[in-house]
């Protein structure tokens, strides 16, 4: 559900509530459908071993892409011109945060999930009751079911998680203090500290990206480790698609302080960037401590 | 054609000097595709979802046609699944839920005083997104295998055996999942941030408040709807184990987290219906809804109630005794909010000055049938007549009695409410009363007998069935093509409307409080250039 | 609802009429014993305790949302038929009264509070599956139920139950039974007066055990081990339906229990026995490859046809076809593998209930039907494999 529809602008400098905005007709919705639309035959088909298969999904992919470059690009140039008002500008806060809302309810699905199996599920499979169907199974987690035919090692919280954990939240702090700096309108500090941010978030990703080889190659650790596997890489893997949409939407404000976008008063974008990133620091501290900690 | 409106307490200060040419659409077909305007999205919604209705039914007829009589005659039981699925998930995804939608935005802006929704461009593609996502469903019918015949809830394992037509169903929700909770977004923004100076929420029309709310549950539900399909995404394709035991997963979490949305889901379907139907009882009676900030914390009380009852549609999956108790008595509970806002519509009525016009019809038609599908909704929700009635036709007639005559029938009664002030024309009073009785009637003839299977055991999702219940089949099959033929008397009422008819003051309705009647009929292009102020 | 109950009924009855006369060919079929009367209006009548208190509780509800539906509906239709404009009624502008607004919010509050209350009983009741005489363990599957008596007076039986409606009544070429669509070939058969636990799973989707007369609804849920209890006061034949959707031919796996004099049940659990006995093979017969295959196509008929189907081309792409397919072409090992442990994650459940000799005979047949062309496994194969798989899962628990 993390279709990148908040849009992000930012207010003209001063402008009181004098006049509604209504943007002008549009193609880009349109051809954002298209674009999901070869995307998701393209998905279907490859899963089903059809053609057109994974072309259809790139198609669509790439489509996708450039609607949203353009839309947003659309969006940035009416905000430049000044076309938002402050009205315009409460309207992007309810938006960002009530999709911030659907998205912790996106987690929270697979969070549940988790605590199912953990509390629930697995535990009743090894109870006594179901000796009849697994005589051998302990119900104890971490677990890979009662069927499972290799033995895995789980990924403890040291010391990769750990340090991305310390990655995430110090990249909380730059990010602060690169919004601090745009208030106090020192452009040089606010590029310096953005590109720190973005810097830490991509280190997160190789950390993490090497952590996945380094579960697969050695720990035996799998997306088909049953349960286990499932949410361990369910859970973190959502995450860190959140965390490239993030440093993507970070690199594309930083581009834009580059261009000298953004007034100390007004910056909106900025802080809708700003909001999401803590959100995806959040949702990382509740998986280091129930999927890695505990 | 940007046009930049002058708007709070600026209404005499005419300073938008960009471009004064913006009040007609664009012209031809690009005026749909590209629109960024609420009413012609509106109208996109309602007719799409019109679509939808007439495709689902036509499943639902030919579900009728095979259960006419016991024997396969007309369809293999396969296809029947089929059938049962798709009629299920276009009705509640494609028909009733976006024809909320096709009304939030054809009446938000005008009842709160806005001239369009917060995001108009988002808007245009909330709507643009059911395109793809109905093209995938009908796709799936032809791919090999055929569509998902898991059932609407898609239940796992069973919908991880299934062929490419439910990946297909899969992407669709996706999409329908994302255009809901754009949609919602932009409502509840709207609702928040666009009224006119001086409207509190608490002077916002019931519609406003229902809507608000049910974007609430959309934004918190459609989420998790995508958690579980993904989830059955991925242990169809990817090897995981979230649903099967083998690998520490278990069937039921799924049944879990999809009633998670799936009960909020249905008060979603129910909710703005009870928003239009406070318009029309008062507009009718002449008389102010009784009760306001009762109905108000009613509407809340549900919502919040919605989250704690899911596990009622799961009695029989073996839930601890502490879980079938617990959600029986918070299911039980939704009767109190529910029984409060019928009894403030009774009040209102109460005392009034009735008139019955076809909009008052279908209000009242409403109140009556749908309390009697709530009454049913809280004998299923007793555990132990739940487990009696859990999966038999008794669930089939508890939820089309607040589903058709519940969600179906408010719609018709805020269409014909609000038709004058859409097309600026009075829709033909006689079809009107015509679609009513016939609807009704024909709607009790197929559901009503549908109780009586259930308790006599008959299952649902069945094609061929024991020849003890063909009576009632048969009359139900009979009043199910009196139905779907009593739906094409709508349309003609509908299309005569727009073509013409008698003309629309501004308000039409002696009754009828509140901002959209104070604009012009047809409503003009920008609903409110100049906001109103609101006393 | 009482009140629109007659109104529906004198409409119903009418229609029923006049759809009598329109599908007069249709066969009228009699009442059948233990499952629904013809036109049934109600709840089966109950053969046990709880479903009477189920029955009783219905009746209660029914009973209470019926008055308060005349109530509520009264006030409307007075209000309807006194306060409209064309008899001249002016419209107050009350709307408001705390004093109303409270009462209707905690009157029914108490009727809600009272209903949960009664309710309560049923439900605990309900989960007490303690001190059964008889266990049974039923599990479902695509499309049909097996049922094994794991203690209590029968222990060690066990068969499959399929539908046996025969299929020209299906598709309309004979005329049907009383019994139509809920008849089965091996009926369940309890002793009556006792307390009979059945403990539920299935194979492969989520089915669900019901029997109406007894107030049992129970799903059977693949990898989890469900139970429910029933005492059956009557003798007599009760009948039920699988109640879950899974799959085609979920409305096809009826469920008939068959309560028996304790007497009568002695008698059968012995002729029972004896039939399983009789139906054992000999362990030390030699069997040729034409005697498994001929024996393989019974087992296939009962076993495989609903997925795989009798031409062997199966439903693609849900089901595969065998004809032609490379496991039934190539080694026979990994045929015997797929058969024993089934395919995680699919249709294709284990089948490793079916005797060496069974499992043989199939195998051979599928491999040497259609076409297909594979070298047939002997006894000894499966039971080897059989047994190398056992101790092979037994090393891996160990290491777990
Ligand atoms: C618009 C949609 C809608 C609405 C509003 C409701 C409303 C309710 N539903 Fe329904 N329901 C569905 C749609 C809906 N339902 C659907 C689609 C299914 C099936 C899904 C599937 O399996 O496919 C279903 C299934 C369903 C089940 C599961 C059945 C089963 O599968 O075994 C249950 C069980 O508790 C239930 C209960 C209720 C209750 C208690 C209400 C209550 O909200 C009703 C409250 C209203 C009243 C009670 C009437 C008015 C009140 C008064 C006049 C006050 C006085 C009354 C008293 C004090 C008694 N519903
Ligand atoms: C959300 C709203 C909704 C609506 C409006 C309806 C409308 C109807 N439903 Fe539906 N129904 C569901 C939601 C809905 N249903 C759901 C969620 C399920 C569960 C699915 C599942 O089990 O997974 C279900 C299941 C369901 C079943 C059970 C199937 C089964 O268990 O196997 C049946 C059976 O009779 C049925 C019948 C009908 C009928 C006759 C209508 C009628 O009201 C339809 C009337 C409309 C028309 C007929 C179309 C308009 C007319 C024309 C196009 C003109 C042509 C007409 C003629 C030639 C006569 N429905
Ligand atoms: C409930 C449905 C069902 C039943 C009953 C069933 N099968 Fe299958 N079978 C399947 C499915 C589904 C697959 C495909 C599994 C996969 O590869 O994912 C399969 C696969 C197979 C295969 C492997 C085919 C290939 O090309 O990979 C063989 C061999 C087979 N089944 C034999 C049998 C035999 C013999 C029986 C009866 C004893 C039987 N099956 C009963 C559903 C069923
Ligand atoms: Cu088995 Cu339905
Ligand atoms: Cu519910």
């Amino acid at each position: 559900m993390s279709a990148s529809h908040a849009p992000a602008a930012s207010a003209t400098a001063g402008s009181a509530p004098t006049s509604y905005f209504i943007p002008e007709p549009s193609s880009w919705p349109v051809k954002g459908s298209i674009a999901l639309f070869c995307m998701a035959i393209g998905a279907a088909t490859w899963f089903n071993d059809l053609p057109p298969g994974p072309w259809l999904v790139a198609f669509g992919f790439a489509m996708l892409a450039y609607v949203l470059y353009g839309w947003f690009g659309t969006v940035v140039g009416e905000s430049e011109a000044g076309k938002y008002n402050s009205q315009v500008d409460v309207s992007f806060r309810w938006s960002m945060s009530w999709f911030i809302f659907s998205e912790v309810m996106f987690f929270a699905a697979f969070f549940g999930a988790l605590f199912y199996a953990r509390q629930l599920s697995v535990p009743w499979l090894g109870d006594l009751e179901h000796k009849l169907l697994w005589p051998d199974f302990g119900g104890q987690w971490p677990s890979a079911g009662p069927q499972a035919s290799e033995k895995f090692t789980t990924m403890g919280p040291f010391p990769i998680p750990a340090l991305n954990t310390a990655l995430l939240l110090m990249s909380g702090v730059t990010l602060t203090i690169a919004h601090h700096a745009l208030k106090d309108n020192n452009r040089g500090r606010l590029k310096l500290f953005m590109a720190l941010t973005i810097a830490l978030g991509v280190l997160f990703l190789g950390f993490q990206a090497y952590e996945y080889s380094h579960a697969y190659s050695e720990l035996n650790l799998k997306l088909t480790s049953g349960i286990y596997g499932s949410t361990f890489f369910l859970l973190t893997g959502f995450h860190g698609f959140h965390v490239t949409v993030g440093a993507t939407m970070l690199i594309v404000i930083l581009a834009r302080c580059m261009k000298g976008h953004f007034t100390p008063d007004h910056h909106f974008a900025f802080e809708a960037v700003a909001w999401y990133w803590h959100f995806v620091d959040v949702v990382w501290l509740g998986l280091f401590f129930v999927v890695y900690m505990f | 054609m940007s046009a930049v409106l002058p708007a709070h307490g600026h209404a005499d200060d005419h300073g938008h000097g960009h471009d004064d040419h913006h009040h007609g659409p664009p012209p031809g077909l690009m005026r749909w595709v590209k629109t960024t305007n609420h009413k012609d999205i509106g109208t996109l919604y309602l007719w799409f979802s019109f679509v939808m209705f007439l495709s689902g039914g036509v499943l639902a007829l030919t579900i009728r046609a095979e259960l006419f009589q016991p024997g396969l005659q007309i369809v293999n039981p396969e296809f029947f699944n089929q059938l049962t699925t798709m009629h299920g998930v276009m009705m509640v995804f494609g028909a009733i839920m976006p024809a909320f939608v096709g009304f939030a935005n054809w009446m938000i802006p005008m009842q709160i005083g806005a001239p369009d929704m917060a995001f108009a461009r988002m808007n245009n593609w909330s709507f643009w997104l059911l395109i793809p996502a109905a093209g995938l469903l009908v796709i799936s019918f032809f791919v090999p295998g055929g569509a998902t015949a898991a059932g609407w809830t898609l239940y796992a394992p069973l919908s991880t055996q299934m062929g490419m037509g439910m990946d297909l169903a899969i992407f669709a929700l996706h999409i329908m999942g994302a255009s809901s909770i754009m949609g919602s977004i932009n409502i509840v923004t709207t609702i928040l941030n666009m009224r006119a100076p001086g409207m509190t929420l608490m002077k916002m029309p019931m519609f406003c408040w229902t809507w608000l709310i049910t974007a609430y549950l959309l934004i918190a539900v459609m989420p998790v709807l995508a958690g579980a399909i993904t989830m059955v995404l991925t242990d169809r394709h990817f090897g995981t184990s979230f649903f099967n035991a083998a690998g520490g997963g278990d069937p039921v979490m799924y049944q879990h987290i999809f009633w998670f949305f799936g009960h909020p889901e249905v008060y979603i379907m129910i909710l703005p219906a009870f928003g239009i139907i406070s318009h029309v009882v008062p507009a009718f009676a002449r008389k102010p809804l009784f009760g306001y900030s009762s109905m108000v914390y009613a509407t809340s009380s549900i919502a919040i109630l919605s989250f704690i009852v899911w596990a009622h549609h799961m009695f029989t999956t073996g839930i601890p005794a502490a879980g079938q108790l617990f959600f029986m008595y918070a299911t039980m509970l939704i009767a109190i909010p529910t029984g409060v806002k019928v009894f403030n519509w009774i009040a209102t009525m109460w005392k009034g000055s009735m008139t019955f016009e076809t909009p008052m019809l279908f209000a009242t038609g409403f109140i009556f049938v749908f309390t009697m599908g709530g009454f049913t909704g809280l004998i299923l929700a007793v555990t132990p007549i739940d487990i009696q009635l859990q999966d038999t036709y008794y669930v089939v007639a508890h939820f089309h009695y607040v589903l058709v005559a519940g969600s179906l029938f408010a719609m018709f009664s805020g269409v014909y409410f609000w038709l004058p002030k859409w097309t600026g024309h009075m829709y033909d009073e006689g079809l009107g009363k015509l679609h009513f009785w016939t609807s009704v009637i024909f709607f009790n003839i197929t559901f009503f007998p549908m109780h009586f299977l259930g308790l006599a055991g008959m299952p649902r999702r069945i094609p061929d069935y024991a020849t003890q219940f063909s009576d009632f089949n048969a009359i139900a099959s009979v009043g199910a093509f009196g139905f779907g033929l009593s739906q094409l008397i709508f349309l003609a009422a509908v299309l005569k409307c727009i073509k013409g008819g008698a003309k629309a003051g501004d308000n039409p309705w002696e009754g009828a409080q509140g901002l959209e009647w104070t604009l012009s009929s047809p409503a003009p292009y920008h609903s409110f250039e100049t906001p109103p102020v609101v006393k | 609802m009482f009140a629109a109950n007659h109104v529906k009924n004198a409409v119903v009855s009418g229609v029923a009429t006049l759809t009598a006369l329109l599908v007069a060919p249709l066969a009228w079929a009699g009442n059948m014993q233990g499952g629904p009367a013809v036109n049934q209006l109600n709840l089966h009548e109950p053969a046990t305790k709880i479903a009477t208190d189920i029955y009783n509780l219905h009746t209660g509800m029914l009973i209470v949302c019926t008055l308060i539906f005349i109530a509520v509906f009264g006030a409307m239709f007075y209000s309807i038929y006194a306060h409209r404009k064309s008899k001249g009624h002016v419209a107050e502008q009350f709307h408001e009264s705390i004093a109303v607004e409270i009462a209707w919010t905690v009157v029914p509050t108490i009727i809600v509070i009272l209903m949960a209350a009664f309710a309560t009983k049923s439900v605990l009741a309900m989960k007490d599956t303690s001190n059964a005489d008889i266990t049974i363990k039923a599990t479902g599957y695509q499309w049909k139920w097996g049922y094994d008596y794991l203690k209590g007076e029968g222990e060690g039986i066990s068969f499959y139950s399929n539908l046996s409606t025969p299929k020209d009544q299906i598709d309309g070429s004979a005329p049907k039974g009383e019994n139509y669509m809920l008849e089965v070939d091996n009926e369940v058969v309890v002793p009556v007066n006792k307390k009979v636990r059945v403990v539920l799973t299935a194979q492969d989707v989520i089915h669900a055990w019901m029997i109406p007369s007894f107030g049992v609804k129970q799903d059977a849920i693949p990898g989890f081990i469900r139970d429910t209890h029933f005492k059956a006061e009557k003798i007599g034949k009760f009948r039920g339906q699988c109640a879950e959707l899974c799959g085609k031919e979920h409305g096809f796996m009826p469920i008939v229990v068959n309560v028996v004099s304790d007497a009568d049940y002695t008698k059968w659990v012995d002729a029972e026995k004896k039939k399983m006995a009789a139906k054992q093979d000999d362990p030390n017969k030699q069997w040729s490859v034409d005697e498994l295959k001929a024996r393989g196509e019974k087992v296939y008929a009962a076993n495989c046809v609903a997925c795989h189907q009798a031409t062997g081309k199966g439903v693609p792409p849900a089901f595969p076809p065998l004809e032609g397919a490379k496991i039934v072409n190539g080694p026979k090992d990994n045929q015997v593998a797929i058969l024993l442990n089934g395919r995680q994650g699919s249709a294709m459940a284990s089948f490793k209930q079916l005797s060496d000799v069974e499992l043989a005979a199939v195998i051979t047949y599928t491999r040497s039907s259609w076409g297909n062309k594979g070298e047939a496994p002997t006894v000894a194969d499966v039971k080897a494999a059989r047994a190398w798989d056992a101790a092979k899962l037994t090393t891996l628990a160990a290491k777990q």
